[in-house]
C-alpha cells in the first residue's frame, strides 16, 4: 500500500496550508466614494482619499490612536536631545512588502524625498532641516527651531524602501501636476497593513492584508476592494443591493431613506473640512476673466461683494440638505486653535454686495470661470451651480467649469484658475497645517509654504505669525497668533469659507467602522460580522 | 412612371401628391391626426418656449434656492407657480422641458438634415456611376454599418472633446452632437438610394435624358432624385426619433450637451441622482415628454411609410 511516511506529510502540509488559509478566507470590505484615488505614490498628492490608501501600503514613525493622539507606529520611541534635535528609535524587525528590512537609512532616504520639488507632502516635514543615521535603528531629527506639532505632522510622513525606490528609479516623488507618470503611482513596496493586489483606475483597486505585518488589525479585514461610482443614485442603489458594504459619501437626499433600511446603518459625523472658494489675487490680470488689463480680485471690495452675495444658509438648506455648518472660518470646531469669534460671517446681504461692486467700477457686471471638481466633495458641482446663480443676482456672470478631480487638480495645482472652490481637512488637527498650507505666502521656491494658496493670497503680517506659530511652545501664545492670523485673513477676505462638511457614512449592518473627523476609513478598526 | 406626372412642373406636382393620396389617408387614420397634434404641440411649446415658459431656466438671476425641489403642483407642498415642481437649483421643471425640447428637437432635426444630403448625395453618386466610386463608398458604408451609430457618436464627441480646448466645449458642444449623429446615420440614407438609384437608372426615361444629352449632374438632380426621395421621406422621419434618442443617450452619459443649456437627455441624467430620494419629477417628466415626443414622430413615420408605399394600400 501507500507510504505512511508521505501520508503524514501531505497530512501535515494539508494542516500548514488550512492554518495559513484560515485568515485568508476571512473578510472583504467593498467600499466606493465618488472618485478614484489619484495616485499611489505616498508623496504625489496631499489629497484625504489618497492619504486614506498610503496609509493602508504606507506608515509613518507615528500614527493616530483612536483619540488622535500620536502612538508608536514605525518608531516605538522618541526623546528630544534639545530643543531641536529628536531621537526616535525604530522599531525592529519591520519588513517591507518585499521582504526588505526597515532601517534608519530607508527613513533618511524617505524624509529626503518628501522634501524633494516634486513632493505635495512637505507640509508634513515642514521645519525638518535634516534627518539623520545615528545606527541602523536609530535616527535624529533636527528641526529648525523647536516644533510643537511634529508628531502630528509625522503621522503622513510615509516611509519608503531606498532600494526599491532606487531600483525602479521613483527616488523623486511623481510630479502630479505636470502629468508625470511613474512606477510609484501604480506600484507599492510599504510596511503597511495591506499590500495592493491589482489597480485598474477608475474601476476597482484590490489590497489584500499583509502577513507579515508587525501589528495585528483590530479588526477582522482580509482584502479591501475599491470601487469609485460617480453617479449618486447608483452609489446608494449598490449599498442597498450589497454590491458594496460601505459609502464614504453617501448622497445627501439619499440620506433619509438609507437611514429607513434595516440592512443599512448610518455613522453620524462631521469632518474637519472646510469648504471655501478662492480667486487668483496675484496677476495683474487674470486669465479668466472678462475685464482685461486689470485685475478684479485684487480688489477686497469685489472680494467681499462675492462673499455677501452668497446666501450661504440657503445652501445648506436647499443642497446639502442640513448636512453642513456654515462657517466663517477656514478651520473647524475640532482643530486645535479655533476659537467661537473668528468663525462669524459677514452677513448675507446682495444689496450690500451690488453697492460694493458698483464702488469697485463693476456696477455694469462682471464675467469670469469658476472652476469646480464634480466628484471631490458633497455636492461640490451643485453648491457651485446655486453659487452662480446667486451671483447673477448682483450682475456677475461666472461661467461654470465642472471637471472631474484628476484634472480639476492638475489645473489648479498649476496656479491655472481665477476663482476655484476647494476643500481643506486639517490633517493634524491643528490650526498650523491649514495655515501654512492655505493663507501663507506661496514660497518661490516650492517649499510647504502656501503649496495650496492657490489664487496667492499674501499678507506680510500673516506670514510673519505664522512664522512665530511654528516654532512657538507656549499654548495659551500660541493660540493667540492663531487667532489673529485668523482675524488678518477674515479681514482681507483671503477666501471665501462656505461650510464645514458634516460627513455621515453609510454601510451595511454588519460592518462596524470608526468614524474618523479627517474623513479617511482607517482599515485597522473596521470589523465585518 | 407616370410620364404626365415627371413632365409638371416641381410645385403642380407636388401640389398633385397632396391633394391625392396622401391626403386622403391621412384624413382616415387616427393615429396620424393625433400623432401628428401631438408633434405639432410638442414643436409649437419647444419652438416658442422664450414666449410660452413660465420661466427661463438659462436666467441664473431668477433662480431661488429655496424653491429647489419642490413637488408638483397637485402634491402636497407644491409651490404656486411651478406646475411639475423644480429642480435642485429651483428651475422650473416645466420650463427646463420646453427649453431642452427646443435643443433636442434641433439636434434630431439638424442631424438628420446633414445626414440626409451627405447620405442621399453619395447614394446618388454610387448607384449612378457604379464601378469604383461605388465600390468605396460601400464599403465605407459597409465598415460603419458594423459599428453600432452610438459607438460612432461617441468616438466622434470623444476626438472632438480631447481636440478641442477646454474653454470651447460649452459653445461647440452642439455643433459637435450634431456632426457626431449625423456622421453615425448618413449610411442608412446613401444605401436606400443607391438601390433605388440603381433601378431607375436604367429606365427608359432616364436612358431619354441621356441620349438627348443632359449631363450626369442634372440627371441625377433633375430626373432621379425626385424619384428616389420616397423612402429616404419616411426613414428621415423615423430617424429624427433615432436622432433624438441618441442626443438623449449622449447627453445621459454626460458627453452631450453641456448641464447649462439642458436637453432632456440631460434633465434626465440630472434627474435620475434624486430618483431614490422621491424627487420623481424631476426625471420623469423630461422622460415622459421624450417618451412623447418620440412616439408620436414614429407613428407619424409608420404612417408616412403607409401611405407612399402602393403595395400596403
Amino acid at each position: 500500500m501507500g507510504h505512511p511516511g508521505i501520508a503524514a506529510t501531505v497530512a501535515t502540509v494539508a494542516a500548514v496550508l488550512a492554518l495559513a488559509a484560515a485568515p485568508v478566507a476571512g473578510k472583504t470590505l467593498r467600499w466606493t466614494s465618488q472618485g478614484d484615488i489619484l495616485t499611489f505614490d505616498p508623496m504625489a498628492q496631499n489629497e484625504s482619499l489618497n492619504n486614506t490608501f498610503s496609509d493602508y501600503v504606507y506608515e509613518g514613525l507615528v500614527r493616530y490612536n483612536k483619540q488622535f493622539v500620536p502612538e508608536p507606529a514605525l518608531a516605538t520611541s522618541w526623546t528630544r536631545l534639545d530643543a531641536s534635535t529628536w531621537r526616535f528609535a525604530l522599531r525592529r524587525n519591520v519588513k517591507f512588502h518585499d521582504g526588505a528590512p526597515l532601517t534608519a537609512d530607508d527613513v533618511v532616504f524617505s524624509f529626503e524625498r518628501i522634501l524633494k520639488p516634486a513632493s505635495n507632502m512637505k507640509v508634513y516635514a515642514q521645519g525638518v532641516k535634516e534627518v539623520r543615521k545615528v545606527d541602523d535603528y536609530t535616527v535624529d531629527v533636527v528641526t529648525d527651531g523647536p516644533n510643537p506639532v511634529l508628531l502630528r505632522q509625522f503621522v503622513d510622513a510615509k516611509i519608503m524602501n531606498k532600494a526599491w525606490a532606487v531600483k525602479n528609479n521613483v527616488v523623486n516623488p511623481q510630479n502630479y501636476a505636470q502629468k508625470e507618470e511613474s512606477f510609484a503611482a501604480r506600484n507599492t513596496n510599504g510596511t503597511g497593513p495591506f499590500m495592493l493586489k491589482s489597480r485598474e483606475p477608475d474601476v476597482r483597486t484590490v489590497l489584500v492584508a499583509n502577513p507579515g505585518w508587525w501589528d495585528r488589525l483590530e479588526g477582522n479585514l482580509t482584502e479591501i476592494v475599491y470601487l469609485p461610482i460617480k453617479a449618486d443614485a447608483t452609489r446608494a442603489a449598490a449599498l442597498v443591493s450589497g454590491e458594496v458594504d460601505l459609502v464614504l459619501d453617501p448622497p445627501t437626499q439619499d440620506i433619509p431613506r438609507l437611514r429607513q433600511n434595516a440592512q443599512v446603518k448610518i455613522v453620524d459625523g462631521s469632518e474637519t473640512r472646510i469648504i471655501f472658494l478662492g480667486f487668483d489675487q496675484w496677476r495683474d490680470e487674470t486669465p479668466y476673466a472678462s475685464v482685461k488689463g486689470k485685475n478684479p480680485f485684487k480688489d477686497k471690495r469685489v472680494r467681499q461683494a462675492l462673499y455677501q452675495a452668497i446666501d450661504v444658509e440657503a445652501i445648506k438648506r436647499a443642497t446639502m440638505r442640513g448636512l453642513s455648518v456654515t462657517t466663517g472660518s477656514m478651520i473647524a470646531p475640532q482643530v486645535s486653535g479655533y476659537t467661537e469669534d473668528t468663525s462669524r460671517r459677514l452677513p448675507f446681504d446682495s444689496a450690500a454686495a451690488r453697492r460694493l461692486l458698483a464702488d469697485a467700477g463693476y456696477g455694469d457686471g462682471l464675467e469670469f470661470t469658476l472652476d469646480c471638481p464634480n466628484n471631490r466633495y458633497i455636492n461640490d458641482e451643485e453648491i457651485c451651480q446655486a453659487i452662480v446663480a446667486m451671483w447673477a443676482r448682483i450682475g456677475v456672470r461666472a461661467r461654470l467649469n465642472a471637471m472631474p478631480r484628476a484634472t480639476y487638480f492638475q489645473k489648479i495645482q498649476k496656479f491655472d484658475t481665477s476663482a476655484y472652490l476647494l476643500g481643506w481637512a486639517t490633517a493634524t488637527f491643528d490650526a498650523l497645517y491649514t495655515l501654512q498650507s492655505l493663507i501663507h505666502s506661496v514660497d518661490p521656491k516650492g517649499g510647504a509654504d502656501g503649496n495650496f494658496n492657490l489664487g496667492k493670497y499674501s499678507n506680510p503680517k500673516a506670514d510673519e505669525l505664522i512664522g512665530r506659530i511654528k516654532t512657538e511652545v507656549d499654548d495659551a501664545r500660541r493660540n493667540a497668533m492663531i487667532r489673529e492670523v485668523l482675524q488678518i485673513h477674515a479681514a482681507d477676505i483671503g477666501h471665501i469659507p462656505l461650510h464645514q462638511q458634516v460627513i455621515p457614512w453609510a454601510m451595511r449592518s454588519n460592518v462596524s467602522a470608526y468614524h474618523r473627523a479627517d474623513n479617511r476609513l482607517d482599515a485597522r478598526w473596521i470589523r465585518i460580522d | 412612371m407616370n410620364d404626365e406626372l415627371v413632365s409638371m412642373p416641381y410645385a403642380a406636382r407636388l401640389r398633385a401628391a397632396w391633394d391625392g393620396d396622401v391626403t386622403w389617408s391621412f384624413r382616415h387614420s387616427p393615429v396620424a391626426i393625433v400623432s401628428a397634434v401631438v408633434m405639432l404641440v410638442c414643436v409649437v411649446a419647444a419652438v416658442f418656449a422664450p414666449w410660452l415658459a413660465p420661466s427661463n431656466p438659462y436666467d441664473l438671476a431668477s433662480l431661488n434656492l429655496l424653491d429647489s425641489l419642490s413637488p408638483p403642483l397637485w402634491e402636497t407642498g407644491g409651490k404656486a407657480g411651478y406646475l411639475l415642481g423644480t429642480d435642485d437649483q429651483g428651475r422650473d421643471v416645466l420650463s427646463t422641458i420646453m427649453y431642452g425640447a427646443r435643443v433636442s428637437l434641433m439636434v434630431g432635426i439638424a442631424s438628420v438634415l446633414l445626414a440626409v444630403v451627405v447620405g442621399v448625395g453619395l447614394g446618388l453618386l454610387a448607384g449612378y456611376v457604379g464601378g469604383r466610386t461605388d465600390a468605396a463608398i460601400m464599403r465605407v458604408a459597409d465598415v460603419q454599418l458594423s459599428f453600432p451609430a452610438i459607438l460612432i457618436a461617441l468616438l466622434i464627441d470623444g476626438v472632438a472633446r480631447a481636440v478641442l480646448p477646454h474653454e470651447s466645449h460649452g459653445e461647440l458642444a452642439l455643433v459637435v452632437l450634431i456632426l457626431a449623429i449625423a456622421a453615425s446615420n448618413w449610411v442608412q440614407y446613401a444605401r436606400t438610394v443607391r438601390g433605388s438609384t440603381m433601378v431607375e437608372k436604367n429606365k427608359e426615361y432616364v436612358q431619354a435624358a441621356r441620349v438627348i444629352g443632359v449631363a450626369p449632374i442634372g440627371i441625377m438632380r433633375r430626373h432621379l432624385l425626385p424619384n428616389v426621395l420616397g423612402p429616404v421621406l419616411v426613414l428621415a422621419t423615423i430617424n429624427i426619433a433615432t436622432a433624438i434618442i441618441t442626443e438623449a443617450t449622449l447627453s445621459f452619459l454626460g458627453v452631450g450637451v453641456p448641464p447649462t443649456q439642458p436637453s432632456l437627455g440631460t434633465l434626465i441624467r440630472v434627474g435620475n441622482d434624486y430618483l431614490f430620494s422621491g424627487e420623481w419629477w424631476i426625471t420623469v417628466f423630461p422622460g415622459a415628454a421624450l417618451v412623447i415626443m418620440v412616439l408620436s414622430t414614429n407613428l407619424l413615420g409608420d404612417w408616412l411609410r403607409d401611405a407612399l408605399n402602393p403595395k400596403l394600400r
